[in-house]
């Protein structure tokens, strides 16, 4: 039996990764060196890593890469694009970076209609530093900075980057998936390669939302954080697309 | 002993897997199941209990986060 | 080369464009707005990009995603927004990547005022960031001088991979004066191998990056870091001595627009027979403390003037090693000292009695 029906990606480099067992991030790790390696795009790709577990995203890809500070990333992309719009940038950022500290830098990117792809992984947790509540952690969800269950009086409902970002004006493709089965799967990488298509063809700012597990700091196994991803996550967040950059009608 | 013919074949990296188990649902014929033995991590790993059903389709693969798993037809 | 008249600040802007920079991110703030707006007019105009930040949080970044794909880069600010671009300069001095900075100093500290001021010495040379770094400041006294520094200092941040800065003052920004841009030969610099351009297998991959996990890295980066500080201080160090050919009872120590007002004290008391000097450090970092040092041996006292509650006469003491006292005298807030009220603190050095405390 010689037909290769998978095999890692060129882009991806050869190592046993830190994150935790049935993380998400090594799933959307390999879509992205997939989307990179089919569109031939390795030579001048260069992905900005943000503060978080994927801190250490430059150890992973076969490509030049950045650490920006936590929630800077599209600002950094924004100056290395400006400066090389040969380049296919692309950052990586999670809840924390993205949607607390990192707010204005996404809006602003976005709003400019920087020619970046941003990969949102949505986990409702900071991960990196133990587990505690983020802007996206769900109402009632117990993280170890809402021992009670985050308590929407006291801090709001969670945030919804998708929605957020496609009320903008400025032309875009914003969509949010999931990888919560292979279907899922499947789905969340032909998103994250049409964001990349997009930018090759120099056409407008691309971000995918992706919801992920975070089984550590949800107390789950990798089975059942795919599962509350399903029940829980899904349902609050909705998937599809939200923005298309010709300005038609967001399809599902 | 009849000839095993299956379809598809998986090769499973014992040392790379870290046992999360995803695998093993989202194999649509029963192939894969974990071990019973450790990997030097520590991790019980997945294996291949079925291999003459294994029909090549490569979602294992895919729902693998730690491209611990090749496929091949 | 003509001579124009020029607004300070636009005058810094021109500059850096002569030096081939062609990306400027930043942010309004006064007293130093017409950098931007100069910019958002010139760089169009020779194929560059001016981008207005949605703060100096995110210029500062995108300084350093500049600079990390080997771009020459371009900014400024005042003190309030210098404060802001504290994490992206330690995060780019870090990575070892060259930008250029300029702060036109106002009042502080918090929002403080509009008006010039020397109140961000502190900030410029010691507290920019966390983390064992510096970076090259280089303090200009007319905008013709600054000018000719933003030029160099393009050159020197290239040359040692890391920030500088230009240090002005509100004095300097806003003024106009004539200034002629100078013909520079260029530079022999090292290629920028080391920026993220593409990995395509022709050398390591590039990864610009501070996180050194590993404590042994992450000291050996941090001595890297001060032996290129060292290397700073042995080759780039700028001074001016003003009337210290004659002999001087009291040397002043001043910088930027307040040694310039110091220079009319000088040749107003020399009418009066009065002889002092002047040492104008022109690099603030890395400091001249032996030029400072063997010059006032020949003084009786150092006397430091600044538009501050007292900031550099810290490294003047430290230069001076115990050798001579040091007397200060600072206006701040914006108030900009007189030639006059400094000859009367002159006038009681002089005397034998203290300067005037506020």
């Amino acid at each position: 039996m010689r037909k290769v029906v998978f095999k890692r990606p060129k882009a991806l480099v050869d190592v046993v990764t830190h994150y935790c067992p049935g993380c998400s991030h090594g799933i959307v790790h390999r879509i992205i060196a997939e989307c990179i390696d089919e569109l031939g795009i390795q030579e001048r790709t260069v992905g900005i890593a943000p503060v978080g577990c994927s801190v250490l995203a430059y150890d992973y890809f076969n490509t030049d890469f950045f650490e920006a500070s936590h929630g800077r990333a599209p600002a950094v992309a924004t100056g290395a694009k400006r400066a090389r719009p040969d380049l296919i940038i692309f950052a990586y950022q999670g809840d924390g970076d993205l949607a607390s500290i990192g707010m204005a830098e996404i809006v602003h990117a976005c709003n400019r209609g920087e020619k970046i792809t941003v990969i949102f992984i949505n986990n409702t947790v900071y991960g990196m530093t133990g587990g505690q509540m983020a802007p996206t952690t769900m109402p009632g969800q117990v993280t170890t900075t809402s021992p009670y269950g985050r308590d929407v009086a006291h801090m709001g409902w969670p945030i919804r980057m998708c929605e957020i970002l496609s009320s903008l004006t400025t032309e875009g493709f914003i969509a949010r998936t999931s990888v919560h089965s292979t279907k899922e799967i499947i789905k969340t990488k032909k998103m994250i390669k049409k964001a990349f298509e997009l930018q090759v063809a120099n056409r407008c700012f691309t971000f995918v939302e992706v919801l992920s597990t975070c089984p550590t700091n949800w107390g789950m196994t990798p089975i059942q954080a795919q599962k509350r991803l399903e029940e829980e996550l899904v349902p609050y967040y909705p998937l599809g697309v939200f923005k298309e950059p010709n300005g038609d009608e967001a399809k599902s | 002993m009849p000839e095993v013919k299956a379809i598809g074949r998986v090769e499973i990296d014992k040392e790379g897997c870290k046992g999360c188990e995803l695998c093993i649902g989202a194999c649509p014929k029963d192939v894969l199941a974990m071990s019973t033995k450790i990997n030097s991590k520590g991790y019980f790993y997945a294996e291949a209990v079925h291999p003459e059903d294994c029909i090549g389709c490569g979602l294992c693969a895919i729902s693998c986060p730690d491209v611990a798993i090749d496929v091949y037809k | 080369m003509a001579k124009i008249l020029m607004k300070g600040n636009e005058a810094l802007a021109e500059a850096a464009i002569i030096a081939g920079c062609k990306l400027f991110f930043g942010y309004p703030i006064t007293p130093q707005n017409e950098i931007p707006e100069y910019l958002s007019r010139r760089l169009p105009q020779v194929g560059g990009c001016y981008l207005q930040a949605e703060s100096e949080v995110a210029a500062s970044n995108m300084l350093y995603g500049a600079a990390g794909v080997g771009e020459r880069v371009f900014t400024s600010s005042s003190g309030p927004g210098i404060s802001l671009m504290s994490e992206g300069l330690s995060y780019i001095a870090g990575a070892q990547l060259p930008v250029v900075v300029v702060n036109i100093v106002r009042g502080g500290p918090g929002l403080g005022g509009i008006l010039p001021a020397q109140s961000d010495y502190w900030q410029a040379t010691r507290g920019l960031g966390h983390g064992d770094f510096r970076i090259l400041v280089l303090a200009p006294s007319t905008v013709q001088e600054g000018a000719d520094l933003i030029m160099d200092a393009f050159d020197l941040a290239d040359k040692y991979r890391n920030p500088v800065m230009v240090l002005g003052d509100g004095l300097i920004g806003q003024m106009m004066e004539p200034v002629e841009f100078k013909e520079k030969k260029k530079a022999k610099l090292p290629p920028k191998t080391w920026a993220a351009t593409g990995y395509k297998g022709d050398r390591e991959r590039s990864i610009i990056n501070s996180l050194y996990l590993d404590p042994l890295e992450l000291e050996a980066n941090s001595w890297q870091l001060k032996a290129r500080y060292d290397a700073m201080a042995r080759d780039e160090l700028r001074w001016e001595l003003f009337n210290c050919d004659r002999e001087y009872e009291v040397l002043i120590a001043a910088y930027g627009s307040t040694a310039r007002i110091c220079k009319t004290v000088i040749e107003m008391l020399k009418k009066r027979g009065i002889s002092v000097g002047l040492f104008r450090p022109i690099t603030l970092f890395p400091f001249p403390c032996k030029q400072l040092h063997d010059a006032a041996q020949k003084a009786k006292s150092v006397f430091c003037v600044e538009m501050s509650t007292g900031q550099m006469v810290d490294d003047v003491k430290i230069a001076l090693e115990g050798t001579r006292p040091v007397h200060f005298y600072g206006r701040t807030g914006g108030i900009i000292p007189t030639p006059d009220e400094i000859i009367k603190q002159i006038e009681r050095i002089i005397k034998g009695e203290e300067v005037d405390k506020r």
